[in-house]
């Protein structure tokens, strides 16, 4: 038997927990209380063995889901902080999420052509391919603000935009939490009340791109800081369209249809003058 | 990362259980069966997959003498169980079959009733000493053939009674009780409806645990489905032979490729 879902628990990292502690927000980040899929009871396939591949590649995207959780949060906490060694351990940890994404593709691709999964389990499959992907892509946006951090730190800081930032990124966090509890759970209304949280971090991102513009126009040394600082807004929002993407498979993987895409876009800054 | 290692059949145990050299077999002038060359792991389910005619069969019944009993069949090359050849003159074909087990296509259990069907084998090999633990070999092994639950009440009812999935169980029921170390098992899902396959599926998995099952069978989706080995056979010539996901996904011979992508068989 491949081990039971409580090693889907996310890794606290150090830093993780440490910023559980500071963060003003709702809910510790640490908090290893991921439902599993036992909490789940599915009606069980005969053959067993066939149960067993499917949890085990669940709960691989349950444990890429966890380091992908910290490595956002402390992506932004090293922006803000200041914390070029946590930024370093944020680009190192890349790694072993790009080493996950691997090893799913490849158990995906063994399932499939192994077991012929039909209806529900090909769903699950074909939901696991694609949320291992969304989730390797906010991995490597996690990279590109711990690598811009680097730079940042030698510069002066601009305003308190970083708390902001960090902020956003929370919101981030907490919805992929969300989104990924809905997964296990099979909860499709928990993953649509993701996707409309998604207009919160749009919003957020809104506004600091007028921030930003606006340092810029009052003082061009800014500019350098600000234009990393708009990646890394910009980076962030991202992300939520990512976790939206996670949100949205479960959606599918539940109801076998695709929720519609008629929610409000508040991304209008491309139209901001 | 890894701790969990999702394909357990992945693992495979090293331990080489038959292993088969250089072997031909002839019905009359018919060369069937061309310089095959294969070991067979022990607590390992292997697959052997091929077109109609390949010879997958016929090397499978190589492996317990089952081809003895056709006149014109001539075989070759060395066999060999557990280091023993057994084409040795020395060797008792039907002590031979009670560690290398069958089980057929078509389920064909004795005109006797349940207990009588599993008892068969256990009495004429002198397996148990008195009634009770013969009592005790038939429900272990009808257990182990995920069968007990069905039949307990009814163990002296004929066993030609039984649904088609049920009589195949206690075929399998029948060939675990002389505890062989090998199960061969020539399409035994083919006269099964998909429950009962899943079923016997699940058991195979559960066997391999005890023994070494080699199995034969026209759908390749249950070789991707129940072996961690899987052979591919075409016109006498073992062509492929690997861990059954490499197969599936990642097929060395092009022939493998285009018999299991559906462009040749």
């Amino acid at each position: 038997m491949p081990d039971r879902p409580e090693d889907q628990d996310p890794k606290v990292t150090p830093a993780a927990a440490e910023h559980s502690g500071q963060g003003g927000t709702t809910a510790g980040a640490g908090t290893p209380t991921r439902p599993t899929l036992a909490d789940k009871p599915n009606e069980q396939h005969i053959v067993s063995s066939f149960d067993r591949e499917l949890e085990t590649v669940q709960a691989r995207i349950m444990k890429m889901g966890g380091l992908v959780e910290a490595a956002i949060m402390d992506s932004a906490l090293s922006l803000e902080m200041r914390d070029e060694e946590l930024a370093e351990r944020v680009r190192k940890g890349d790694l072993a999420i790009d080493g996950l994404e691997e090893m799913i593709q490849e158990e995906t691709s063994r399932l499939i052509a192994l077991r012929g999964p039909t209806a529900v389990d090909l769903r699950v499959i074909l939901t696991v391919m694609k949320i291992s992907g969304n989730l390797e892509r906010i991995g490597d946006y996690a990279k590109n603000i711990a690598k811009r951090t680097t730079v940042l730190v030698q510069v002066p800081s601009v305003s308190d935009s970083a708390s902001a930032l960090r902020r956003m990124a929370r919101e981030v966090e907490l919805m992929l939490r969300d989104a990924l509890d809905a997964y296990i759970m099979r909860d499709q209304e928990l993953a649509r009340d993701v996707i409309e949280r998604d207009l919160e971090v749009d919003q957020m991102y809104n506004a600091l791109f007028r921030e930003f513009l606006t340092f810029m126009m009052e003082d061009p040394r800014s500019i350098t800081p600000c234009m990393h600082l708009h990646f890394i807004a910009k980076n962030i929002e991202r992300m939520g369209d990512h976790v939206t993407a996670i949100a949205e498979q479960v959606v599918y993987l539940v109801s076998g249809d695709r929720p519609d895409d008629n929610r409000p876009k508040a991304d209008t800054t491309s139209v901001t003058s | 990362m890894n701790d969990m290692t999702l394909m357990d059949r992945k693992v495979t145990t090293g331990t080489v259980k038959i292993s088969a050299r250089e072997v031909q077999v002839f019905y009359g002038d018919t060369h069937a069966i061309k310089d095959v060359d294969v070991d067979i792991e022990d607590n390992t389910v292997t697959a052997f997959i091929g077109p109609s005619g390949c010879g997958k069969s016929t090397f499978l019944r190589c492996l317990n003498r089952m081809n003895d009993t056709i006149d014109v069949c001539r075989v070759k090359g060395s066999i060999k169980l557990d280091g023993q050849d057994i084409y040795d003159s020395k060797v008792d074909p039907v002590q031979l079959r009670a560690r290398v087990g069958m089980v057929f296509q078509k389920p064909n259990p004795f005109p006797k009733s349940i207990f009588d069907n599993v008892a068969y084998g256990p009495k004429i090999h002198g397996l148990a000493r008195n009634k009770t633990e013969l009592a005790e070999i038939v429900e272990k092994s009808l257990r182990r053939a995920a069968l007990w639950e069905e039949v307990k009440d009814r163990l002296s009812a004929p066993g030609t009674g039984l649904s088609g999935g049920q009589q195949q169980r206690l075929c399998i029921a029948r060939a675990v009780a002389t505890e062989p170390e090998v199960l061969l098992m020539d399409e035994p899902c083919s006269a099964l409806d998909p429950i009962a396959t899943a079923q016997v599926e699940e058991l195979i998995d559960e066997l391999r645990q005890n023994f070494s099952v080699v199995i034969v069978t026209h759908s390749m989706q249950q070789a991707a489905r129940v072996s961690q080995k899987t052979a591919f056979f075409h016109l006498g010539h073992l062509v492929e032979y690997g861990e059954t996901g490499q197969i599936f996904t990642n097929p060395v011979d092009p022939r493998t490729e285009s018999y299991i992508t559906g462009r040749i068989g």
